[in-house]
């Protein structure tokens, strides 16, 4: 297995260096694999699997697409990669255990959720220096910022509420109270609407982000699937707000909302234990990580149909697509 | 904990300006007033002093659920509090009737059946009772009371655990070693039942007689292995050895000393339980963490239903945005009431016996080896009424 992986991996750096960016590159970071499975977002093929570090969760990437960050969860630290080469070129101090994280629209600063902590830690992604740590509640773990970057949300699991956290002066100016254990938090990009997803209440909430208050409750039901599986993580909403994608987890279905009314359209079926979604930058497909079955599915996002699941590594957790 | 709220609320007020959502900082605070009864028995050491009770048993699990009831609380206007009392037998009765003066309306009870059963009715409609430790079915069947609800998984429900992974594995014949006590016999029932449900088969039954004496003595373990498979020999053709011996007498003793080579389970071996320390998914890691910062040991059973308990309280006062005793109390029975536990799915009250509906455990000595119920058993209403007593069968009549 291993001289396997070491083979894919050669031949793999050799393809991505020797051949010009045509298409996207899917990332995808493996929790149990420790490593990111590189896909290719016009051929669906994986392209190889690299190293990353212990345990790696959140995943993004600059808006610029040089810099991809991974948190290494059991390195208590992000590394930072080159996209391309899949060399790291540096490390970000996270606090403990960094699970989850959003960057600033204009790539700096990065918001870092620490559940061992209760805090949500502040790094500068220039300097690679720590700005600040702010207290949140009871393991904080989803992240979601506004779209002008005013305002960065913090979900914490077991105090149940997504703390409003002034991006400027890092002061927690509201908190809202959701379901039970919300997980993500994701604003539409008109900034109008913020849906913040809850794992065990199996709800989630639409609130508004001027006046804090919750507008909407989206539920799920599946039949034949019973309740307690209905279990939402990962929020995506299309650039236009007119579509949000919700992955239900150990429901292994996607559930397909429409943005103005916020009632559900559609349920796509896809891989088992669905967390976490990305888009590709022209929305044409949209990826969804698999815990469970060790795949992602791919969502023809036009169509609300799953058109292809492809194996990646062991326990696939984030996803982020290069947005050139 | 009062002084620790002061300082957070006033570094609250200070940091958040107010807001629609923001209520705490200006709101007078309330308090909610629980309590955690222990009532310990005079008990032999444990054969392994590996399992030597911590002294804080149940108590470390409730001051973790207060931090967490708090945190959330800051931002209610909320308080929550737990007083510990440890008692005897001959004690506990009047510590129960000193809170019942003081207008506490919440006691977590960690108790025996017989002391539990009788601190319920004394509490009457005074108080409602949290049981964190009994686990015979009786008390949810024949002998169950409107105002105890259980957060210890019933001996039915860890049976099923066990028998639905057992018949996954298709290990269908069942060689059962009971101890001789009341509540050996009492958890064999639940066995034999749980092998009816499944559709397992009892080859053999053997009792082991507890003749008195100490659980260990200097190299006890000389005689132990003579006596085990010796003990064990001659057993019909088996695939697996479920122990029940809930008295703690024998079972440890069992793994490797069996005449034939077969797993043992039960009491020993592949054991079912409410919670391990090992256990890290569904965010139980940090969990773990918080708890052991605090109490400087892993987390027991009973510390995690204390909590579970606790919790229940704090999460019942958040949603209903009160702290009124029946108000919290007719909620927590509802069928909207539903807590997290770091087992995966939201925890539910039955409201045919007042059991809090929970995944179990299948635990080695080093890792959750696998969770119940398995994906094969289905069910109308909620997977989790695949363990234990369902509706249908309930003896319980409030």
């Amino acid at each position: 297995m291993k001289h396997l992986s070491t083979a894919i991996l050669t031949s793999a750096i050799c393809l991505g260096l020797g051949s010009p960016a045509l298409a996207n590159r899917v990332f995808v970071s493996n929790e149990k694999g420790n490593d990111v499975t590189v896909l290719d977002s016009t051929t669906l093929e994986v392209i190889g699997h690299y190293p990353v570090g212990a345990r790696p969760r959140g995943i993004t990437i600059s808006p610029d697409g040089k810099e991809l960050y991974v948190c290494a969860s059991d390195d208590d630290l992000v590394r930072v990669f080159n996209p391309e080469t899949m060399e790291e070129m540096h490390t970000l101090p996270s606090g403990p255990d960094p699970e989850l994280f959003v960057l600033h629209p204009s790539g700096n600063p990065l918001y870092i959720a620490n559940e061992d902590d209760n805090l949500v830690t502040v790094v500068d992604t220039k300097t690679h220096k720590m700005l600040a740590e702010i207290p949140v509640g009871v393991e904080p773990e989803g992240m979601g910022i506004s779209p002008d970057g005013k305002v960065v949300i913090n979900t914490s699991e077991t105090t149940n509420m997504a703390h409003f956290i002034n991006s400027e002066t890092y002061e927690i100016f509201a908190n809202v109270l959701v379901d039970s254990r919300p997980r993500f938090a994701q604003y539409n990009d008109a900034g109008t609407k913020l849906y913040v997803s809850a794992e065990i209440g199996g709800t989630v909430s639409v609130i508004n982000p001027e006046t804090q208050a919750i507008e909407k409750k989206i539920t799920f039901d599946i039949p034949g699937v019973l309740p307690e599986a209905i279990q939402p993580v990962g929020v995506r909403v299309t650039k236009d707000g007119k579509k949000v994608f919700v992955a239900l987890g150990p429901a292994n279905r996607v559930a397909v909302i429409n943005g103005e009314t916020d009632e559900v359209e559609d349920y796509l079926l896809v891989g088992q234990r669905v967390w976490q979604m990305g888009f590709t930058p022209d929305e044409k497909y949209l990826f969804t990580t698999n815990g469970n079955s060790n795949d992602v599915s791919v969502i023809d996002v036009a169509e609300n149909k799953v058109v292809k699941s492809v194996p990646v590594g062991q326990q696939p957790w984030g996803v982020v697509v290069a947005p050139n | 904990m009062k002084g620790r709220i002061i300082i957070l609320l006033a570094g609250l007020s200070a940091t958040a300006p107010a807001n629609a959502q923001q209520p705490a900082a200006q709101k007078t605070v309330q308090t909610v007033q629980a309590a955690v009864l222990r009532v310990d028995m005079p008990e032999l050491p444990p054969i392994s002093r590996l399992d030597t009770p911590p002294g804080d048993l149940g108590f470390a699990g409730a001051r973790l659920a207060i931090e967490d009831n708090d945190t959330t609380g800051r931002f209610m206007g909320q308080d929550f509090d737990a007083t510990e009392i440890t008692a005897t037998p001959e004690t506990a009765s009047a510590e129960l009737d000193k809170l019942l003066a003081e207008g506490v309306s919440f006691v977590v009870t960690l108790a025996n059946e017989e002391q539990t059963l009788k601190l319920a009715d004394q509490a009457g409609d005074k108080a409602l009772i949290f049981n964190a430790r009994a686990r015979g079915d009786r008390l949810r069947g024949a002998d169950c009371r409107f105002n105890m609800i259980h957060t210890a998984p019933s001996h039915a429900m860890l049976a099923d655990g066990l028998a639905q992974f057992l018949m996954w594995k298709k290990w269908t014949n069942w060689f059962l070693i009971a101890g001789s006590h009341p509540e050996d016999i009492a958890l064999a029932d639940a066995y034999r039942r749980a092998a009816t449900k499944f559709g397992a088969k009892i080859v053999e039954e053997r009792t082991y007689e507890d003749t008195g004496g100490g659980r260990r003595s200097d190299s006890g373990h000389v005689q132990v292995q003579q006596q085990m498979p010796v003990f064990t020999q001659r057993a019909k053709e088996h695939d697996v050895v479920v122990a029940a011996d809930e008295a703690g007498i024998f079972a440890p003793w069992l793994p490797y000393q069996t005449w034939d080579p077969r797993p043992v389970t039960g009491s020993a071996g592949l054991v079912p339980h409410s919670w391990h320390p090992a256990l890290e998914a569904w965010g139980a890691t940090q969990f773990q963490n918080r708890f052991e910062k605090l109490a400087t040991r892993r987390m027991w059973d009973e510390d995690y239903q204390t909590w579970l308990a606790l919790r229940m309280i704090g999460e019942a006062a958040t949603r209903t945005q009160s702290t009124d005793a029946p108000m919290l109390k007719e909620f927590m029975l509802s069928d909207k009431f539903e807590v997290a536990g770091f087992k995966g799915q939201k925890l539910t009250m039955r409201d045919w016996d007042h059991q809090l509906r929970q995944p179990i455990l299948l635990t080695t000595g080093d890792v959750t080896a696998s969770v119940s119920p398995q994906d094969q058993y289905l069910h109308q209403t909620s997977a989790l009424d695949t363990l234990g007593i369902d509706r249908p069968e309930t003896q319980c009549k409030f």
